[in-house]
């Protein structure tokens, strides 16, 4: 997993069935430092993320089983919203 | 797997149901010369590793599912074991 800042959102009429209702949000990865790390990807959402808050996500077909029994194709998925983080 | 470094602790409220009891860790991976490699990443922790040990994370989602102890857990990264040493030939 990696964490990451929400920084947008997308939206799509015309798109996979298995994507109906699914909330997908451009994240930010982040270094623990705060820095961007790599590309902003989108990722679905599935724990009432939000624009701005900071989150951790999962990337590969993982990202699909917080909506079992359905099987959306999407290959990253945001799985938790950050309260903090320490470092040693 | 990967070698990594433990730098951090992640705590998190809202999060899939999967995680919860789970501890998620910051790590680094390393070089063989233990300089950092990439950017850090959360693994959930399945042996009760601490900050700054050395450990061994698996990146793949279904082994990391399995470390955690749960089927089905949105998870892709996990502390399997805290390397003691790790010997190169020619060392």
């Amino acid at each position: 997993m990696q964490l990451a800042r929400v920084i947008g959102d997308v939206v799509m009429t015309r798109k996979d069935e298995h994507l109906t209702g699914i909330k997908l949000l451009l994240v930010q990865p982040l270094t623990p430092g705060r820095e961007p790390a790599g590309r902003p990807l989108v990722a679905v959402d599935s724990v009432g993320a939000g624009v701005g808050e900071e989150v951790f996500f999962v990337r590969g077909r993982e990202a699909s089983f917080p909506f079992y029994p359905a099987e959306p194709p999407v290959d990253a998925g945001i799985v938790g919203i950050v309260d903090h983080w320490d470092l040693g | 797997m990967q070698i990594a470094r433990v730098i951090g602790t992640v705590v998190s409220t809202q999060k899939n149901k999967k995680f919860e009891g789970a501890k998620l860790m910051l790590v680094q991976p390393l070089n063989m010369d233990d300089t950092p490699r990439g950017h850090a990443l959360i693994a959930v922790d399945g042996v009760g590793a601490g900050v700054d040990e050395k450990v061994l994370v698996v990146l793949e989602g279904r082994a990391a599912g399995e470390a955690l102890g749960k089927k089905a857990a949105p998870v892709d990264a996990a502390i399997i074991g805290i390397i003691d040493t790790v010997t190169i030939d020619g060392d």
